[in-house]
């Protein structure tokens, strides 16, 4: 090893080891901010060096894709709302994949007597980091709203395990030598790109942060594939922590929404009918101004906000609301259910921007016992997360869901857009229960309507 | 004899990967994916490298296109990471 390439091993093993405390340092809020940090002088440091690696060249080519990417990454990043968030991790996570195809085509075209695991393992990389790319691409679209509906057909999951093993067969021909012209190469590329456009579209955009989460563990896993193909250890470790982190991450995350990773990336069917029948009772609507006094005089309001009020950009009316409640003398909590919003942690992400003080908001298990001594539930854009019927009806798709025990408050005020059911497609309960009294209108709306009425005493 | 080494740096970057997640609170798993998302953004390194080393037209255009998605990777995944996680501030001082 020249001296040259022992500096350029050094730096990576340090970059490595930043990598790691640094998402060690993201796992707690307490040392989260510092985390990101480390982990980016340890990009910085690995891609300076890389610039040293013997034989590397084609240096303004080089430069010019890294400016290129840079600015259009760094710009959309920096401009994107954050109830936005979801959908750019897909993009960034998207495109991260599709880099490591891009280093296994590459590789692949180069070298046709590559060792019989460094081709393997550059395939094996290469169509997961396609499946990674084209895949989020169209989650980034769903959630967008640019791609609507689900796209089911009988025989879906036939076609795409025929993609597969498609894939796999083309792959094997590479491996056994049958590819003189790297025809075969693009075709397993063409294959495993369109496989993950095929295995996305089925899937509903309530499921997409799980599947967002799997494809950051799939580009990881590729990433260190990868890394074996080029012997770099930095890759390799980087992207398997990733891989094995996100691989947890997506269950975490499929457990907190009640489902399997199986059923997410399977769906049969059309979307699941509403279970039960029609719920007995009517919903009860009430005016702000009425609302707005109910909680000026409680003693004790739980709010649980859910993605309706993200999409209606009322964190910031509904944290002005609570402190006028709050100079009142009213007890305020904010109650987050584990997958509120569209990604777990997604609700406190946007609470914190509005101004929400961290010892205000709580988990579901932490405030559950609370709302018996509540006298008013403030459930905004929330829905599927307090429905009763997770606790009662076994034969509900979301049974056994933990759920936000609203029902239990004296009062419970639903502020909705319409009747409509949310995105499980199941009535809810909750609405139809004698103390719940439904609030109509946008989230924004309805939250100055509130503030002014409170205002006005 | 390297490839075993390849294998054992597999499995023990794997476990790290578990242990470090194992006990996250809810609220940082978006947040977390977006931090890990950017970790593989390290597949720039590699990008750099195979176009480095390209040869011909075909080469050179894919890696360039590596090159130019690993960087989106990387920047957009720590801009979008940092600015998620900004928030955790505002809390820390409120408090």
């Amino acid at each position: 090893m020249s001296n040259v390439e022992t500096i350029i091993q050094s730096i990576y093993v340090v970059a490595a080891v930043l990598f790691i405390v640094g998402l060690k340092r993201m796992s707690s809020p307490t040392t989260a901010r510092t985390g990101i940090v480390w982990a980016g002088v340890g990009m910085l440091m690995a891609t300076a060096a890389t610039f040293f690696y013997p034989g590397v060249e084609n240096f303004v080519l080089i430069v010019s894709a890294i400016l290129i990417g840079t600015v259009l990454a760094g710009y959309t990043a920096k401009k994107v709302e954050m109830t936005e968030m979801p959908e750019m991790i897909a993009l960034y996570n998207g495109m991260g994949g599709g880099a490591a195809a891009a280093i296994a085509a590459v590789e692949l075209f180069k070298d046709h007597h590559l060792p019989l695991s460094v081709t393997t393992l550059a395939l094996i990389g290469g169509i997961i980091g396609s499946i990674s790319f084209t895949g989020s691409l169209i989650a980034f679209g769903k959630l967008q709203g640019m791609i609507k509906g689900t796209f089911r057909f009988k025989g879906q999951h036939q076609i795409n395990l025929l993609l597969l093993l498609g894939s796999i067969v083309l792959s094997g021909l590479v491996v056994a030598g049958f590819d003189s012209n790297a025809t075969l190469v693009i075709v397993v590329f063409v294959i495993a790109l369109l496989l993950g456009v095929a295995m996305t579209m089925p899937i509903g955009g309530g499921d997409m942060a799980v599947v967002i989460s799997l494809y950051n563990a799939l580009t990881g896993l590729a990433v260190g594939f990868e890394g074996y193909v080029l012997q770099n250890y930095s890759m390799i470790i980087a992207g398997t922590v990733v891989g094995a982190a996100g691989t947890l991450l997506t269950q975490l995350m499929a457990k907190a929404m009640n489902k399997t990773l199986v059923s997410v990336l399977f769906p049969f069917g059309e979307t699941a009918q509403a279970s039960g029948d029609a719920v007995e009772g009517e919903m009860k609507p009430i005016e702000a101004g009425d609302a707005g006094i109910m909680m000026a005089f409680a003693q004790k309001v739980i709010i649980i906000p859910g993605y309706g009020m993200a999409v209606a950009q009322a964190q910031q009316k509904v944290w002005e609301l609570s402190q006028l409640l709050i100079d009142r003398g009213v007890d305020v909590k904010f109650a987050i259910h584990p997958v509120a919003g569209r990604m777990p942690g997604h609700m406190n992400v946007l609470l914190a921007e509005a101004g929400v003080p961290y010892e205000l908001i709580f988990d579901e298990d932490e405030i559950n016992q609370e709302f018996k001594s509540c006298d008013v539930a403030l459930v905004i854009g929330a829905n599927d997360v307090v429905n009763p019927i997770a606790r009662t009806d076994p034969s509900s798709e979301i049974y056994g869901m933990p759920i936000l025990d609203a029902d239990y408050a004296s009062n419970v005020i639903v502020v909705k857009r319409g009747q409509g059911t949310g995105f499980s497609g199941i009535e809810n309960v909750l609405f139809f229960l004698d103390n719940t009294r439904m609030l109509y209108g946008d989230g924004q709306a309805v939250a100055t309507d509130l503030v002014n009425s409170i205002k006005e005493l | 004899m390297e490839t075993f080494i390849a294998i054992y740096i597999f499995m023990l970057a794997a476990f790290t990967g578990f242990e470090v997640i194992s006990k996250v609170p809810a609220i940082l798993h978006t947040p977390l994916m977006s931090g890990s998302n950017f970790i593989h953004g390290v597949v720039l390194v590699g990008a750099i490298i195979a176009l480095g080393m390209a040869e011909t037209n075909l080469e050179k255009s894919i890696g360039f296109l590596g090159v130019l998605l690993a960087s989106g990777n990387a920047v957009g995944g720590y801009v979008v990471t940092e600015r998620m996680l900004e928030m955790f501030k505002s809390k820390k001082e409120n408090e």
